[in-house]
């Protein structure tokens, strides 16, 4: 077996993290121990069914709540679907979700499917404030208010902890963005997580359900182990995403300094050294790991395609970027340039080297890029 | 020129109709000059960025976003004065 290689050049890690070193060896063990059915009482299934309760253990003990909050997904979109729209459908009260206005497409269009939303805006660093969110939430038609734990794209942290909603009125907090690199704030009902962000396999999502919570399934049920999953645990990544969380969790005081001070460094850099340049979301109660910038005059699609041959792989929420033609709609929330727009995301092992690299190629690229359209 | 807000008497209006994003504001910043300080210049364009782009452009370059209309057969058009 070969050890992990860090992807040279890879500033995509909110995108997809490399598989964490403590997941790739349980992965490979589980892979052997976990294939049978968890619900068969043979010996087999009772292996299966062993690691899967490890892995929910594990989940739960990373995460700080009860292991039998932790559900399974096949990934961080389906535990968003299923955790909000549970809660729709377990509303005392309307049918009305108010969510910011920068939440992952994940909630919006699970938001969309059920029926009625309602954004509440944010400010120019991308934060919802906690009043506007509670004027909105009072009112007897809504039925389940959704903010994330931090955002996706720009990386300021929401006050999730600090949203004061009526008490027949739950929360619903899409964690993928900082879950394994964060604590979970308090005050949801339900919430989730993505794996493959943390450094998990693909292909997992985690549903947390608080014990109290009125969450009824909103899809068809099954006859699993769990009753909010539905299908065969894939037991092997499971297991192996309940490792690298641990992991994570572990290590996060010393890699969350260091990616805070190291985006700090993108941050000052760029400012100083890219004319035109507007650095966006909260400096600092931010995600450790993401910046994203907006260089004027530039086209996203170039950006992306240059830095990649310069051997640099980052994100972008500029329109020319995305299938749809549209920009992204947290960038349009926060009244920020859309194009030219630039989402870095250091991986675990991210150094001082990496990101001066970075920085010492950008200004001649936007400048290249520019020089295309005269300017 | 006198120039209200309502009714939008532009002194210049580049059609960006067809031009994708970031070309409806790279044709603003080329044709600023075109017009004197306190002169209002518009940009029409159906690329859904420029509702946003547009006025952080401003933002960026101390100009005045104005606001946004439609022409007269509904396309969407920026509006912007000229400060320096």
């Amino acid at each position: 077996m070969t050890g992990s290689v860090p992807a040279q050049g890879d500033l995509d890690s909110a995108s997809a993290a490399p598989l964490h070193p403590a997941a790739r060896e349980v992965l490979l063990a589980a892979l052997d121990r976990g294939y049978a059915d968890p619900r068969r009482l043979h010996r087999a299934g009772r292996e299966a069914r062993l690691l899967l309760d490890n892995a929910r253990e594990a989940t739960a003990g990373a995460l700080g709540v009860r292991a039998d909050e932790v559900t399974f997904t096949p990934s961080g979109t389906h535990a968003t679907h299923l955790g909000l729209l549970g809660l729709v459908r377990g509303a005392r009260r309307g049918d009305l979700v108010v969510h910011s206005a920068v939440e992952h497409s994940a909630v919006r269009h699970a938001v969309e499917w059920s029926g009625r939303g309602e954004e509440v805006p944010v400010d120019k660093d991308g934060r919802v404030d906690p009043a506007e969110v509670r004027a909105r939430a009072v009112r007897p038609e809504v039925a389940v208010v959704a903010v994330q734990s931090a955002n996706h794209e720009v990386g300021t942290v929401q006050p999730v902890g600090r949203l004061d909603l009526p008490p027949d009125v739950p929360l619903f907090t899409d964690a993928c963005a900082s879950m394994g690199r964060l604590a979970l704030p308090s005050g949801w009902a339900a919430a989730a997580g993505s794996a493959h962000k943390w450094g998990g396999p693909a292909g997992v999502g985690v549903l947390l359900v608080r014990t109290r919570a009125r969450w009824r399934n909103p899809f068809p049920g099954d006859d699993r182990v769990d009753e909010r999953s539905t299908g065969f645990e894939n037991i092997p990544a499971v297991l192996a995403a309940a490792a690298a969380l641990q992991a994570v969790v572990a290590q996060r005081e010393e890699v969350n300094a260091r990616h805070h001070d190291l985006v700090d460094v993108v941050r000052r850099r760029v400012a100083a050294e890219v004319p035109d340049v507007e650095v966006v979301g909260d400096p600092v109660r931010r995600l450790p790991h993401v910046v994203t910038f907006s260089c004027l005059y530039v086209d996203g699609e170039a950006l992306v395609t240059e830095l990649d041959r310069r051997g640099f792989g980052i994100a972008s929420g500029s329109a020319c970027t995305a299938s749809t033609l549209t920009p992204s709609h947290v960038l349009e929330a926060m009244g920020v340039l859309t194009h030219g727009n630039v989402r870095l995301s250091l991986q675990r092992d991210a150094t001082r080297a990496d990101v001066d690299a970075f920085c010492d190629v950008l200004p001649d690229v936007v400048a290249e890029i520019r020089s295309r359209v005269g300017l | 020129m006198s120039s209200p807000h309502d009714g939008h008497a532009v002194a210049l209006e580049l059609d960006c109709t067809t031009l994708p994003c970031p070309m409806p504001v790279i044709e603003l910043a080329r044709h600023l000059g075109d017009v004197a300080a306190g002169e209002l210049i518009a940009v029409v364009a159906m690329d859904a960025a420029a509702a946003v782009d547009v006025p952080a452009w401003c933002r960026m370059k101390g100009q005045e976003y104005v606001g946004a209309d439609v022409t007269e057969d509904g396309r969407p058009r920026y509006v912007v004065r000229r400060l320096g």
